[in-house]
C-alpha cells in the first residue's frame, strides 16, 4: 500500500472517529443532571423563575435531546463552533484566545521532557550499573508516580512561598501590558518555567527510562557488536547506530502521549492559572456551558487525530521496516 | 412623614470621612493596585448579571445612584438628593451636575429612567423594581420613580451592583442588553474607572476615568483584576506581596494563617449588605423531615459552637436566623437551639420515632453543592447518630448536579449559602415566601415551606417605608421561622477582605469590594 493510500485509510478513520467524539460527549453532557441556567443562576447568587425559563428557552434546552443534537452536529458540519451559553462569546474565539498558551505550555514541556529525557536515558544506558543509572531511576519513578498537581503545588511551594524566585501564576504580569513584546516575552518566559517543568516531569520520567530501556536492547544486537568489530569509535556506535535505531519507541510514545499531554495541561493550568484551553475547559465544565466544552473537545480530538497521523507517517519515515508493510 | 436628605458637597464628604478615618493620612494619588476576583465574570455589566464576580469590577465602571456607608445609611452618589414622598408612592431624584458616561456623553435622567428599565427587564432579581411603574423625567437632571405601593428595598436596590446607571445611546441600540457586545468590550461606564483590557480566564484592568464626576478620585491610577480561583494560590499571591488586595476570602485556614502575617490587614467588615447567611436547610415535605419535631430535634442535636470553634476556627460570626447578623432587622432573641442531646431525643420520642434495638430511629440525607460545604455536611453524620439519625452525605459531582436535586426538591436536607443582598425584600423573602415554591429554581423556596402568616409579615414588612414598623413585622416573622424552623440558620459565611498594610481606605461600606473603590489608594 502506498503512503499516499495509508493517509487516506487514516484520514477516513480519523473522521469517524470525530463523529463519535462529538455524538458521545454531547450524550454524556446532556444527561448530566443540571444545566447551564442552574449554573448561570448560581453565578448570580439566585435568579427568578421566569429569568431562568428564559435562558432555557433561549438556548433551546427544553427541547428535545434528538433536536438539540441534530442542531449541534448540523452546526458542526458547517465548522460553526456555536455560541457559548455562559460567555456570550463565540465559542472559535474563546478557544483560539486561549490555544497560544496552551500550545506554548504543552510544545514547551514536550520539548524539554524529549530533550532531558533522552539525555538521561542515553547517560544511563552507558553505564547500566552506574550510580548515574541509579539517579535516573530514582527520579524517573518519583516524576512518573508523583500526582501531577502535587507536583506543581510542591514547585509552589518551594519557588514561590519558600524561596521566592518564581510568580504564584498567571502568564503575564497585568502590569506589563503597554511594555515592548521583548519585555512580556520575558516575563513570559518566566511565568512559564514553573507550569513548564511541572508538565515535563511525567514525560521526562517516561522517556528517559524508555530511552534506557531502548539502548540497552540495541546495544546488545548483532550490528552493533559488528560495528564494534570493525573498529568503530565508540562514540559513533552509540549515537550513529544504537541511538538511530532506538529512536523508534521514543516517537511512537511521544506522539500517543499527545493526547494526555493535553489532559495533563488541564490540571496544570488549574494549579498555575495558566489562562489556556485547560481553564476554559474546567470552567466549562463547572458551567454545563456544553457549546464550549464540546468545543473544546472536538477541537482537542482534532488535534490529537492530527498529531497520531503525523507520528504514524514519522514512523514509516525512520524505520524503512515499517514501510514496507 | 417626608424625608429629605441634604445635599452634601462631594468634597466636604470625602473631607469628612478621612478627618473621621482612624488612619489620618493623606491619600496618596496614583499607583496600581493589584487584587484578585474568583472567578471569570460572564462579561461586566452587573445591571444584567448578578453575583460577585461581575458586581466587583462592574462596580468600578458603572456608578449607581446612591452608595452606603458601614452603618447602612445612604450617601449622595449620581443622585446628589433623593426625596421620598410622604405616601411612599414616589421617589424624586436630582443627579449629579456634569457626570459624564466614559465616552464624554452626559449622564442624564432619561439614562436613569433606560437604567431601571432594563434592569427591571433583565436582572435576576425581580423584586428589586418590581413596584416601579414608570420613570418621570421632566428635566435633563431630574427623575422621578412612580411606584405601586411604598417600597422599602428601593433605595438598597439603588445601591452598589443592585442600580448601574448604563448610558442610553450605547445600549438602547435595539441589541438584547443580556448579550450586548459592550457588557465585555468597549465599555462605556459611569464610574470612576474605565476598561482597559478584559482577558477572561487572566484579568480585567482598569484604569482612572479623569472626568470622573467626583472631583479629586479616584486616587488609583490603575486597578488589575486578576482572576484567580484557587484559594491557595491567592493566600501564596497575597503573603508574596503579589496581590494588595482579595475579597470575599472564606476558607478558615487560610484567614487564621493571613491573620498572623504582619504585612496584611484582614477585615470582616463589608459583607453586611451580600450577607451570606449559612444553614442546614430541611425538605418541609419531605417524609421525616415534614414534622417540625423532628426538625428540631436536629437543631438541638447539632452542636453551633463546635461547628464555629472546630471547622470556622472562630472566623465567621453566629446566625440564628435567615437575615444576616449584620442587617438592621436581624433578631437576636430568637430560639437558638443551643446543644441539648437529651431534649433532642425527647423530641424524636414525641415524634413517634421509638430507638431501634440497634439505638437507631431512622435514615436521613444530608447534600452539598461544593466542596467549602463538605465538613458541615459530614459533621452531620457523627453528631446526628448521637440522637439515633442514620445520615448518609451525599456530594454531587458541582454545582449543576445540586442545584438540580435541591431544586426539584429530591432531598431530606441539604447545607447552603444564602445571601441576603441588601434588603430582606430582594434576599429573604424569597426564600421562605410560599408564592415562590417554584420547581427548578435554585435558591427558591426549596424548603416548600408554607405559612400564611410568613407570608403576610412578609408582605407587611415590603409595603411600608417605616423602618420601626418593619423591624417588629421582621422579628415577629423571624421568631415564627426559628420555631417551625424550615431551615437552621448556623453562621454567616467568614467572608473576609484582605489588603497589604499599603492599602489605604480598605472598603469597608456594607457592599465591601462590589462598591466603587474611588477611594482606595496605596500608601
Amino acid at each position: 500500500m502506498g503512503l499516499g493510500q495509508i493517509l487516506a485509510k487514516r484520514i477516513g478513520y480519523g473522521l469517524i472517529l470525530l463523529i463519535a467524539v462529538v455524538v458521545l460527549n454531547f450524550t454524556l453532557i446532556t444527561i448530566a443532571p443540571g444545566d447551564v441556567a442552574d449554573s448561570i443562576a448560581g453565578d448570580m447568587g439566585g435568579a427568578d423563575a421566569e429569568v431562568l425559563a428564559e435562558i432555557r428557552s433561549r438556548y433551546g434546552l427544553d427541547q428535545p435531546f434528538a433536536v438539540q443534537l441534530g442542531r449541534y452536529i448540523s452546526s458542526i458540519a458547517a465548522l460553526d463552533l456555536g455560541y457559548s451559553y455562559f460567555y456570550n462569546a463565540p465559542v472559535t474565539e474563546l478557544i483560539l484566545q486561549r490555544l497560544p498558551a496552551t500550545l506554548l505550555l504543552v510544545f514547551s514541556s514536550q520539548i524539554l521532557a524529549i530533550a532531558v529525557g533522552l539525555l538521561l536515558g542515553v547517560m544511563a544506558a552507558r553505564k547500566p550499573n552506574s550510580f548515574t543509572n541509579l539517579i535516573v531511576t530514582f527520579l524517573s519513578l518519583f516524576g512518573f508516580a508523583a500526582p501531577v498537581f502535587w507536583t506543581g503545588i510542591l514547585l509552589i511551594i518551594l519557588f514561590v512561598a519558600i524561596w521566592p524566585v518564581f510568580p504564584v501564576g498567571g502568564m503575564m504580569s497585568a502590569l506589563l501590558i503597554d511594555a515592548p513584546w521583548y519585555e512580556q516575552w520575558v516575563n513570559i518566559a518566566y511565568h512559564l518555567v514553573l507550569p513548564m517543568v511541572t508538565l515535563a516531569s511525567i514525560y521526562l520520567a517516561l522517556y528517559s527510562r524508555l530511552t534506557r530501556a531502548s539502548m540497552q536492547e540495541v546495544l546488545g544486537s548483532d550490528y552493533v557488536r559488528t560495528a564494534r568489530a570493525k573498529g568503530l569509535a565508540e562514540n559513533k556506535v552509540f549515537y550513529k547506530h544504537a541511538l538511530k535505531n532506538s529512536l523508534g519507541p521514543l516517537v511512537t510514545v511521544a506522539g500517543l502521549q499527545f493526547s494526555a499531554v493535553i489532559s495533563g495541561a488541564v490540571v496544570v493550568e488549574a494549579v498555575f492559572s495558566w489562562p489556556g484551553l485547560g481553564t476554559l475547559a474546567l470552567q466549562s465544565i463547572l458551567a454545563r456551558d456544553t457549546p464550549t466544552i464540546m468545543g473544546i473537545l472536538f477541537f482537542s480530538s482534532l488535534v490529537v487525530i492530527v498529531v497520531n497521523i503525523l507520528t504514524d507517517m514519522a514512523l514509516r519515515m525512520i524505520d524503512p521496516r515499517i514501510r514496507a508493510d | 412623614m417626608k424625608r429629605i436628605f441634604k445635599t452634601v458637597a462631594t468634597s466636604v464628604a470625602t473631607a469628612a470621612l478621612l478627618a473621621t478615618s482612624t488612619m489620618a493620612e493623606e491619600p496618596k494619588k496614583g499607583g496600581t493596585l493589584t487584587m484578585a476576583i474568583q472567578q471569570t465574570p460572564r462579561h461586566l455589566n452587573p445591571a444584567v448579571q448578578s453575583g460577585t464576580a461581575t458586581g466587583q469590577p462592574g462596580t468600578q465602571l458603572f456608578a449607581s445612584l446612591l452608595r452606603y456607608d458601614e452603618g447602612w445609611n445612604p450617601q449622595p452618589f449620581l443622585a446628589e438628593t433623593w426625596e421620598v414622598s410622604a405616601d411612599g408612592l414616589s421617589v424624586t431624584i436630582n443627579l449629579v451636575k456634569g457626570a459624564t458616561f466614559h465616552d464624554g456623553a452626559p449622564i442624564t435622567s432619561e439614562d436613569v429612567a433606560f437604567s431601571i428599565d432594563t434592569v427591571k427587564a433583565n436582572h435576576p432579581f425581580k423584586s428589586m423594581f418590581a413596584p416601579v411603574e414608570n420613570v418621570e423625567t421632566p428635566d435633563a437632571n431630574t427623575a422621578i420613580l412612580k411606584l405601586s405601593k411604598p417600597h422599602p428595598a428601593l433605595l438598597l436596590a439603588m445601591s452598589s451592583q443592585l442600580l448601574s446607571i448604563i448610558p442610553k445611546h450605547v445600549y438602547g441600540d435595539g441589541q438584547d442588553p443580556k448579550s450586548h457586545p459592550a457588557n465585555s468590550e468597549g465599555v462605556v461606564g459611569s464610574g470612576p474607572f474605565k476598561l482597559v483590557e478584559f482577558k477572561r480566564g487572566e484579568h480585567v484592568i482598569l484604569e482612572r476615568y479623569e472626568n470622573y464626576f467626583m472631583e479629586g478620585l479616584p486616587y488609583l491610577d490603575r486597578i488589575v483584576m486578576r482572576i484567580l480561583p484557587d484559594e491557595s494560590t491567592r493566600a501564596i499571591a497575597l503573603e508574596s506581596g503579589e496581590l494588595q488586595m482579595s475579597g470575599f476570602e472564606s476558607n478558615p485556614r487560610n484567614i487564621v494563617r493571613l491573620k498572623k502575617n504582619d504585612a496584611l490587614h484582614v477585615s470582616s467588615e463589608g459583607y453586611a449588605a451580600i450577607g451570606p447567611v449559612n444553614w442546614l436547610a430541611f425538605n418541609t415535605k419531605g417524609e421525616k423531615t415534614s414534622d417540625p419535631k423532628v426538625r428540631q430535634a436536629i437543631a438541638y442535636a447539632v452542636d453551633r459552637e463546635f461547628i464555629n470553634k472546630a471547622l470556622n476556627l472562630g472566623t465567621a460570626p453566629t446566625a440564628l436566623t435567615g437575615i444576616h447578623p449584620g442587617s438592621p432587622f436581624y433578631d437576636a432573641t430568637v430560639e437558638a437551639y443551643d446543644l441539648d442531646i437529651d431534649k433532642a431525643n425527647a423530641l424524636l420520642d414525641e415524634a413517634g420515632y421509638a430507638k431501634g434495638s440497634d439505638g437507631m430511629r431512622f435514615a436521613l440525607s444530608v447534600d452539598y453543592g461544593w466542596p467549602a460545604m463538605k465538613p458541615y455536611a459530614e459533621y452531620m453524620k457523627p453528631q446526628l447518630k448521637k440522637i439515633g439519625i442514620d445520615v448518609a452525605v451525599r456530594s454531587s459531582a458541582d454545582f449543576p448536579t445540586w442545584a438540580k436535586r435541591i431544586s426539584t426538591w429530591d432531598f431530606d436536607m441539604t447545607m447552603d449559602n444564602v445571601f441576603n443582598w441588601g434588603d430582606p425584600v430582594i434576599g429573604v423573602h424569597r426564600t421562605y415566601s410560599s408564592d415562590n415554591i417554584k420547581e427548578g429554581v435554585i435558591w427558591s423556596n426549596t424548603q416548600q415551606y408554607s405559612n400564611a402568616r410568613v407570608d403576610e409579615l412578609m408582605e407587611m414588612a415590603g409595603a411600608t417605608n417605616d423602618a420601626n414598623k418593619r423591624k417588629e413585622l421582621y422579628a415577629e416573622f423571624q421568631q415564627i421561622v426559628a420555631n417551625e424552623l424550615p431551615l437552621y440558620p448556623i453562621f454567616a459565611s467568614p467572608y473576609h477582605t484582605v489588603s497589604s498594610t499599603s492599602v489605604g481606605n480598605a472598603p469597608d461600606s456594607v457592599w465591601g469590594t462590589s462598591s466603587p473603590l474611588d477611594r482606595v489608594y496605596l500608601k
